[in-house]
């Protein structure tokens, strides 16, 4: 029982993922698929971040008297994936703002329909 | 070796020779002349072969090693000797008469055909001299793409779907049955190298030999075993020269020429015999045999005739390899050579009878006969050689295969063979007795309407001679008195081939105990 | 001195060319940077592959900080082929970059291209040296992003959706392999490759591992388009500029492929992988599905750049079916193909590049009786396509004959029927290619098109003489894909 709920951490994970990627599946807004991306995304960092924590641990920023740190490398690893993030969210927003001055829309049925496809 | 060029120089002169052609496409006669100049040098290095394999010695060519284990090499024996033989021969006797044709009949893309042609050649010379089964079949595949522009040569909605069905058949049978095939030979034998008594004894099971044997049998599409046969009488859609050379001699018998060193030197004889996997064979073979004489027999225009002729005739020569036995093997090789001049000399007829009557149906030569005797009389000598009747050749190619039917103790083959020369009598002769019954007079008026000049060839100078001046004579010689002129015989650069083929047929008759001691080497 | 340098050279090259050429921004001067940017890199390519066919496995520190702390680089000869086919046809197209770009992209912000191209260059060869998990993923997502980019640079529309879509699935599969980077930390403590190989065998194949398994599986999956998560390949390539197209095609892929094989050989090792995983099993069928299905839908469009596109899906196939076989004929053939689909795809998107700069469309019916007045052009489609289909002589055979050994040696029978088969499906996709091109009348506004640049024309005849070449004389592909599967199944 314990275990069930002192694993919250990973439950928020899974939560994150999982409403993340619905949103990327199931909204047709283009926007909107982005911001699913991101909490997917974001669900990732939670992951890296709470495993690096070590019981007792404080962050991990050098301070006289302090004995115990958590893990520093989950939290380096996850500042260049939050950079990827950013990068990959800045270039699909421009891809969506090029879709909308190209098709005059941004919802995904528009445009497939626009394009003639099914 | 010495030897090792020849057989380099007779698969490349070809090549080079397209090369030429492309680069006189502009140049109608210059072009012709490189055809000519180069089929009688390919021949000629292919001559110089022929006293070694005579002597008994196999000249080899390694050219390369792709894979351990998969290389291109040539290796030369009496099979193979013969086949390079007839190949580039009849190639020098048609390129004349395509020369003929194609000028008489003013076909467009006369480039590319020539070139189309050369290359074929090369690649039936490359499989003749094949030495194992993996340049064999780079060759034969080869030999399938470079024909098909032939086939399709007029472009014609009709000669495209021709064209789809000829490539669709000899494609996916070489792919999807015969590469199969080869590959399960390379798995179990570990060579894929022509030897004589075969690689696979020991190495296969028994009834697995059966399905190997079906693999090969059906992946040698150009064989044109029944059902697979369909694409032979799609593509005589095809311009006359292409049907005489290529699917009388170069396409089909590399067909069975392949079906026979697949039985000879990747099975071997005597595997077959004592396992027993090819009784199927002897079947199927035998019932092509009688259907599709029969299936000619229905057949009113000659050049379907003739296809269908062809499709019984190969069958004659993949039941000899069925047989498998000595007499059998050298009839059937034989049979390849006689059936070669043979049908060729049908063949050109055929075409001689379109370029001179642009008839095409045997229902509307009546009387033709009179008008062209000399192509009439070919078409009889070479019928007479298909049909099997002495002094022609074809006479004793049967008669081998007959005794080796005798030797296998499969008596009901005799049977098959005797049926069906009489089915080739019924079929052949009546085109030429048709030629010489019938009312000439009703004919002559029914032409004079429809006649265009041709036939006033019939005293120009030999066949020596630059093609070129025969052309522009034709149509600049038409003078008021030809308008209602009967037909007359075919231009000369049709009938002297047809009649040196035919004479071939008899001389193969004459010297067939020379065949005969050539071959025997194979069974040894 | 720069020798010893040389595994990290191949990446500071184009990494720091790209930002060179935003500041040259004269079209001609970014064109020279790229050139000798990609040229230079393929040189170390050249020097590195040699030496570990020499000498063995190459290990170099960044910035001197020892593994498993620092991030290694570390070449072997999986690594070091990989990096052969990235930078040697990186180097073919950026020649060819120059004129095929007049017509698909606005002249004077090329070098905006040449800087994505690049970096793409850049992250792709940064993925196939590093041997620390997360710097893969890093590189992994430099590339994808260019690539995005490079993508939407196309000037039909379509290339913007074609694009986005990419970048959701390319997004959502880097990030599965994050996850499962993260997992393995979590198991192992370490990040670097070989220790992570060393460390999982004592911490035990507990649930972490297998989800890290998992989520890698199918993250790799999404990248390299493996049937059925391939649905943004077919509109990326199509839609992307042919230049484009021909990079992409000839190296993302392959790149990805090699993830899996580092990924399933060297980390997870062999016997994690297939023996306790039945993974063999789920991939082989995915991978003959490849095979059918994609062909099939090839033959029946009419945008020739969209039956190539569907036409490399099925090629991943064999890749994957190599790699299914476990054995050491199987990889060999699967890193064979990797190979050639490279120089076969490369060469073939390379011609229809050149099409597309003379008659402004790629359509199969556009396309009619171009023979005859691109003679050359449509020679080396014919080439590539013979190559494509499988016929001895050419590279492609090469790569088939050892798949279909190595199905043969483990008995499959009907798996060497099915690679006979599929190759039959590509003679029609092809054929109906050159049917259009040499067997029909060209439409009445094309009649008089002209052959097309040899700048144009001389890369893709670089790649069908490799075809050609590479199918013929066969000792250097073989002995490295040989090595490399050695290595991989050996590294147990």
């Amino acid at each position: 029982m314990v275990d069930f709920f002192g694993l919250y951490n990973y439950w928020i994970v899974i939560v994150l993922a999982m409403a993340g990627m619905y949103i990327v599946i199931a909204r047709g807004n283009l926007i909107k698929k982005l911001v699913g991306l991101n909490v997917f995304q974001a669900s990732v960092f939670v992951l890296y971040i709470s495993f690096g924590k070590v019981s007792g641990g404080t962050a991990p920023i050098l301070l006289k008297g302090v004995v115990t740190y958590s893990n520093p490398l989950p939290h380096v690893l996850i500042l260049t994936a939050i950079v990827v993030g950013v990068a990959t969210t800045a270039l699909g927003l421009a891809l969506v703002v090029r879709i909308r001055r190209e098709y005059g829309t941004i919802e995904e049925d528009d445009i497939h329909s626009q394009d003639g496809h099914t | 070796m010495h030897h090792q060029i020849y057989i380099g120089l007779a698969i490349i002169l070809p090549l080079l020779g397209t090369v030429m052609i492309w680069m006189s496409g502009s140049r109608p006669n210059q072009r012709e002349v490189v055809t000519v100049i180069t089929s009688g040098l390919t021949f000629l290095c292919v001559l110089q072969l022929l006293p070694e394999v005579l002597a008994g010695h196999q000249p080899e060519l390694h050219v390369t090693e792709l894979l351990p284990g998969l290389e291109i090499s040539f290796k030369v024996e009496p099979l193979g000797m013969l086949f390079a033989l007839i190949a580039s021969f009849l190639w020098i006797i048609t390129s004349f008469y395509a020369i003929g044709y194609m000028r008489g009949h003013h076909e467009p893309n006369q480039t590319r055909f020539y070139m189309c042609f050369a290359i074929a050649i090369s690649s039936a010379l490359a499989i003749a001299f094949s030495g194992n089964m993996f340049t064999l079949f780079i060759a034969y595949e080869v030999l399938t793409l470079s024909t098909y522009p032939l086939v399709t040569h007029s472009q014609t909605d009709e000669a495209r779907r021709a064209g789809r069905v000829y490539l669709g058949i000899l494609m996916s049978t070489s792919i999807g049955l015969l590469m199969v095939g080869i590959i399960w030979t390379w798995a179990a034998a570990g060579t894929l190298d022509f030897t004589p008594g075969g690689i696979l004894k020991g190495k296969i099971d028994d009834g697995l030999v059966i399905v190997l044997l079906f693999l090969y049998m059906y992946g040698i599409g150009k064989a044109a075993l029944m059902p697979i046969h369909r694409w032979l009488p799609a593509a005589m859609v095809a311009p006359t020269p292409v049907s005489a050379l290529l699917h009388a001699v170069a396409v089909v018998k590399a067909g069975v020429f392949t079906v026979l060193k697949v039985i000879i030197y990747i099975f071997g004889a005597d595997f077959l015999t004592e396992t027993g996997a090819s009784i199927w064979l002897m079947y199927v073979a035998g019932a092509t045999v009688l259907l599709a004489s029969l299936v000619a027999l229905t057949k009113d225009n000659l050049k379907a005739r003739l296809a269908y002729s062809t499709v019984s005739q190969l069958a004659y020569i993949v039941l000899a390899g069925a047989l498998a036995t000595s007499h059998s093997l050298v009839g059937g090789a034989m049979h390849i050579a006689m059936h070669a001049f043979g049908k060729i000399t049908l063949f050109f007829c055929a075409g001689a009878i379109m370029v001179a009557s642009h008839k095409t149906e045997i229902s509307q030569m009546r009387g033709l006969g009179w008008r062209m005797p000399f192509t009439f009389a070919a078409f009889l000598i070479g019928a007479l050689s298909v049909i099997g009747l002495p002094p022609l050749g074809g006479s004793w190619s049967k008669w081998y295969i007959a005794l080796g039917a005798a030797d296998a103790d499969q008596l009901v083959f005799i049977a098959v063979l005797m049926i069906s020369s009489l089915l080739n009598i019924a079929y052949l002769i009546p085109v030429f007795a048709r030629g010489f019954f019938g009312p000439r007079e009703e004919e002559e008026a029914q032409m004079a309407g429809s006649h265009e000049d041709h036939g006033d060839h019939g005293d120009h100078g030999d066949h020596g001679d630059h093609a070129g001046d025969h052309d522009t004579a034709t149509h600049d010689a038409h003078d008021a008195s030809d308008a209602g002129k009967r037909i007359a015989e075919a231009p000369m650069l049709c009938v002297v081939p047809l009649w040196i083929t035919a004479l071939g047929c008899v001389a193969l008759f004459v010297y067939s105990d020379w065949l005969y001691a050539m071959l025997s080497p194979i069974v040894k | 001195m720069l020798r010893e340098h040389l595994p990290v050279l191949v990446i500071i090259i184009p990494l720091i060319a790209a930002p060179l050429c935003i500041l040259f921004r004269g079209r001609d001067q970014a064109f020279g940077i790229a050139l000798l940017a990609t040229w230079g890199s393929f040189a170390c390519s050249a020097v590195i592959a040699a030496k570990v066919m020499a000498s063995g496995t190459l290990s170099y520190e960044l910035g001197g900080w020892p593994p498993p702390i620092g991030i290694e680089l570390r070449i072997d000869a999986l690594n070091a082929l990989i990096l052969l086919i990235v930078s040697g046809i990186g180097s073919v197209v950026a020649p060819y970059a120059r004129n095929s770009l007049l017509l698909e992209y606005v002249e004077d912000r090329s070098y905006m291209f040449y800087c994505a191209f690049l970096l793409c260059l850049c992250g792709l060869m940064g993925v196939a040296v590093t041997g620390d998990a997360f710097n893969l993923f890093v590189f992994l997502e430099i590339s994808s992003l260019s690539s995005y980019v490079l993508i939407a640079l196309g000037f039909d529309r379509r290339a913007l959706t074609a694009s986005y879509q990419y970048l959701i699935m390319g997004t959502i599969g880097a990030t599965f392999i994050v996850i499962s980077i993260g997992l393995l930390y979590q198991a192992t403590g370490t990040l670097n490759m070989a220790d992570i190989a060393q460390r999982l065998p004592e911490h035990g194949y507990d649930r972490t591992v297998i989800a890290a398994f998992a989520f890698l599986v199918i993250g790799v999956a999404l990248k390299m388009a493996l049937f059925p998560l391939h649905q943004w390949l077919p509109n990326a390539y199509s839609y992307a500029p042919s230049t484009v197209s021909a990079f992409l095609a000839a190296t993302a892929t392959k790149v990805s492929v090699y993830i899996l094989l580092r990924f399933l050989f060297t980390v997870f090792g062999v016997q994690f992988s297939f023996d306790i995983l039945p993974t063999a099993v789920p991939l082989t069928i995915l991978a003959i599905l490849a095979m059918f299905i994609p062909s099939i839908v090839a033959c029946f469009e009419h945008n020739v750049k969209k039956v190539l596109a569907y036409s490399s899906v099925a090629q991943i196939g064999y890749m994957v079916l190599g790699i299914g076989f476990v054995t050491m004929t199987g990889l060999t053939a699967g890193i064979l193909h990797l190979f050639n689909h490279a120089l076969m795809k490369g060469a073939l998107f390379l011609v229809l590049g050149a099409v597309f700069y003379r008659i402004g469309s790629c359509n199969i019916d556009r396309m009619a009786g171009l023979a005859r007045t691109m003679p050359w052009t449509m020679a080396a489609f014919v080439g590539g396509g013979l190559s494509l289909i499988g016929i001895p002589m050419t590279a492609g055979f090469i790569s088939k004959w050892y798949l279909i050994q190595a199905a043969i040696e483990k008995g499959w029978w009907h798996i060497a029927v099915l690679i006979v088969a599929s190759s039959l499906i590509a003679v029609i996709y092809i054929w109906r290619v050159i049917e259009s091109a040499y067997f029909r009348e060209p439409p009445e506004d094309l009649q008089n098109v002209k052959e097309a640049p040899l700048s144009l024309l001389i890369p893709a005849w670089i790649l069908v003489f490799g075809n050609v070449y590479f199918g013929i004389e066969t000792s250097l592909p073989v002995s490295m894909a040989e090595l490399a599967a050695r290595s991989l199944l050996g590294a147990n």
